[in-house]
């Protein structure tokens, strides 16, 4: 009985919230069907699509296979940050995870530093799946320059914050987890057609289309990874020409806080009928 | 410290259950510093009133509760009478329309994470964390409070030690019941709300966890009950209110509620052969009277008050909920 009494420092949020992690990392990988379905389905289609388009563009010595990969990989990020999260708490919301912790004093905050180890560990994981697929099958360079490797960590970082933010958003419009399943897929497979994820270059798909996905972050997360992994020759196939990191940053840069804004105002935790 | 007169009458517990280690660790309690004024009550309701949008009467129409801290207090009433909405409101889930409301000192409507910490929940029809076993959950769930009881007896006292690495989803109805009991009391909650929670035990397991029940209040843990199981109200619960179309429609104790202790009761023997009945307010002059004339033993005697359960049925069905039969019509012959 010595420990129940034992007077301890109050638990912070940070730790609760690491703790969740711990938590959520273990529900995730435990139940198989999903973690084979979120990280099975970009790679297949990876494999598959780059598998059909195995042309190389003239003179450049890179193949469709290659641009593919840059941006399934954009694509992949989407898949484990807004497509998991507007699933898994639209799911939290309708099975009482959300109302049993609203009951206790767990910080609202530490729901959500458990969400992002969750998805920092999926999706970095899903990023070396790929690359590592695209590598071996599709001979897919590694970044060559320090200044390449450090474009691909800020496209990660801004892309994972800025689709999580989305994702987490997103998951208050679905009644019940069922729905937020359909709710969520929508998007994410419209913005992958009109972002020149499939459709390679990109200036192959009618201006409306390109000019619409602009607003959006998946254009400029596989811009930013073409320019990682491709070489310079290819920014001729770009729609402006040029690899534009600066719209990159700015546009996803601009989702981050957005995406924050609606978090920060909508009922994420709370029930939507009081 | 607590007035209890309901547990004198309960009949003592044969087999050595494993519950009864939480009522020794009482005289540890934490709680001196949480409670300056034991005397206050644990909640205070008053005139609240809520309706929901779109519906074209109130889910609480006007309620007043007092519940002593210490008390074992249960709510009953049909589906659908406002029980839920009442308990929700008292949790802080749910916004009032209008009344006051204070529940350990605090509006629950404005209260922070420090009165969470306080109060233990027990909710209905939960599903959630399904893979993940119950000690992990009851050890992260201790995480969250200032001072948590130990996990691991946690797990002991609400039976689901040898369940403990056993994923959730693979548990019995029963067993997850308890695995929702164990995260309501892991913070050594002051007051701690049961909504329904014995759905789905079996008889045994009902009898265990009123145990538990009875052990946290004799810690002084106040508890408000909502349940269906009108032999649990009546076996815990200090005092009860019947709640029916967002009213209180009587309160009292398990023994007087409704005037349950001024019906009639009803004496049953054989005369003859024939079985005899009659109602009266003196069963045991009727008793004597019988017990002469067939110089010793009567044949089939029964003397039978009426259940909490036919007080009840009367006191839902006067308040005219929507019934098209009479379940009170055999209660009328007490009167």
């Amino acid at each position: 009985m010595s420990t129940t009494t034992t007077a301890r420092p109050a638990p912070t949020t940070w730790g609760l919230g690491i703790s969740r992690g711990g938590l959520e990392l273990r529900r995730f990988f435990r139940n198989r069907d999903a973690v084979i379905f979120t990280f099975s389905l970009p790679t297949v289609l990876l494999v598959l699509l780059g598998s059909v388009f195995s042309g190389q563009y003239e003179g450049t010595g890179v193949s469709a296979s290659q641009i593919l990969a840059a941006g399934m990989i954009a694509a992949g990020i989407m898949s484990t940050t807004f497509v998991s999260l507007g699933i898994d708490i639209a799911t939290d919301r309708d099975d009482g995870t959300l109302k049993r912790l609203r009951g206790t004093p767990m910080p609202p905050a530490a729901y959500f530093v458990g969400k992002v180890v969750l998805v920092a560990v999926t999706t970095v994981a899903q990023t070396v799946l790929m690359l590592t697929v695209a590598v071996l099958l599709f001979d897919l360079s590694l970044p060559d320059t320090a200044a390449r490797w450090f474009t691909l960590v800020w496209v990660f970082v801004l892309g994972v914050i800025s689709c999580s933010l989305l994702g987490i958003a997103i998951s208050t419009l679905a009644a019940n987890a069922r729905s937020a399943s359909a709710i969520v897929q929508l998007p994410y497979l419209a913005l992958q057609f009109i972002s020149g994820v499939f459709v390679n270059p990109i200036s192959a798909l009618p201006a409306g289309l390109v000019t619409l996905a602009s607003f959006f972050p998946v254009k400029w997360m596989a811009q930013g990874f073409r320019s990682v992994f491709l070489p310079d020759i290819m920014v001729r196939f770009e729609a402006a020409g040029a690899w534009e990191l600066d719209r990159v940053a700015l546009v996803l840069g601009a989702w981050c806080v957005a995406g924050l804004a609606l978090c920060l105002t909508l009922p994420i935790l709370g029930p939507r009928r009081r | 410290m607590v007035h209890r007169t309901m547990l004198a009458v309960w009949p003592a517990v044969k087999h050595a259950c494993p519950m009864s280690e939480l009522a020794s660790e009482s005289s540890t309690s934490h709680r001196s510093a949480a409670e300056p004024s034991p005397q206050r009550d644990a909640i205070t309701v008053r005139d609240l009133r809520k309706q929901y949008p779109g519906t074209d009467r109130p889910a609480v129409d006007g309620i007043d509760l007092d519940i002593a801290r210490g008390e074992v207090f249960s709510l009953l009433g049909p589906n659908g009478a406002g029980k839920t909405t009442v308990v929700e409101i008292l949790e802080g889930y749910r916004h009032r329309d209008a009344g006051e409301v204070t529940v350990l000192g605090v509006d629950p409507g404005k209260a922070g994470l420090p009165w969470r910490s306080r109060i233990g929940i027990v909710l209905q029809n939960t599903a959630d964390q399904g893979e993940l076993t119950p000690a992990e959950v009851v050890h992260h769930f201790a995480g969250y409070y200032p001072d948590p009881r130990d996990p691991d007896e946690v797990l002991h006292v609400v039976g689901l030690w040898d369940k403990r690495r056993t994923l959730a989803r693979k548990l019995s109805g029963g067993q997850r019941r308890r695995l929702d009991v164990a995260l309501g009391i892991v913070g050594r909650p002051e007051l701690l709300f049961l909504d329904e929670p014995t759905t789905g035990f079996d008889p045994q397991a009902r009898r265990d966890f009123w145990e538990l029940i009875r052990a946290l209040a004799a810690e002084g843990t106040t508890i408000v009950l909502t349940t269906h199981y009108l032999d649990e109200a009546e076996a815990l619960a200090d005092r009860l209110a019947v709640i029916a179309n967002g009213r209180i429609v009587a309160e009292g104790t398990p023994a007087t509620l409704g005037g349950r202790d001024s019906y009639r009761a009803t004496v049953r023997w054989q005369e003859a052969g024939i079985a005899r009945e009659e109602h009266t307010f003196t069963p045991t002059a009727l008793v004597a009277e019988l017990a002469a004339q067939c110089g010793g033993e009567v044949p089939g005697l029964v003397v039978a008050r009426p259940s909490l359960e036919d007080v009840y049925l009367e006191l839902i069905a006067a308040d005219g909920t929507d019934r098209t039969d009479d379940p009170a019509a055999p209660l009328r012959s007490f009167r």
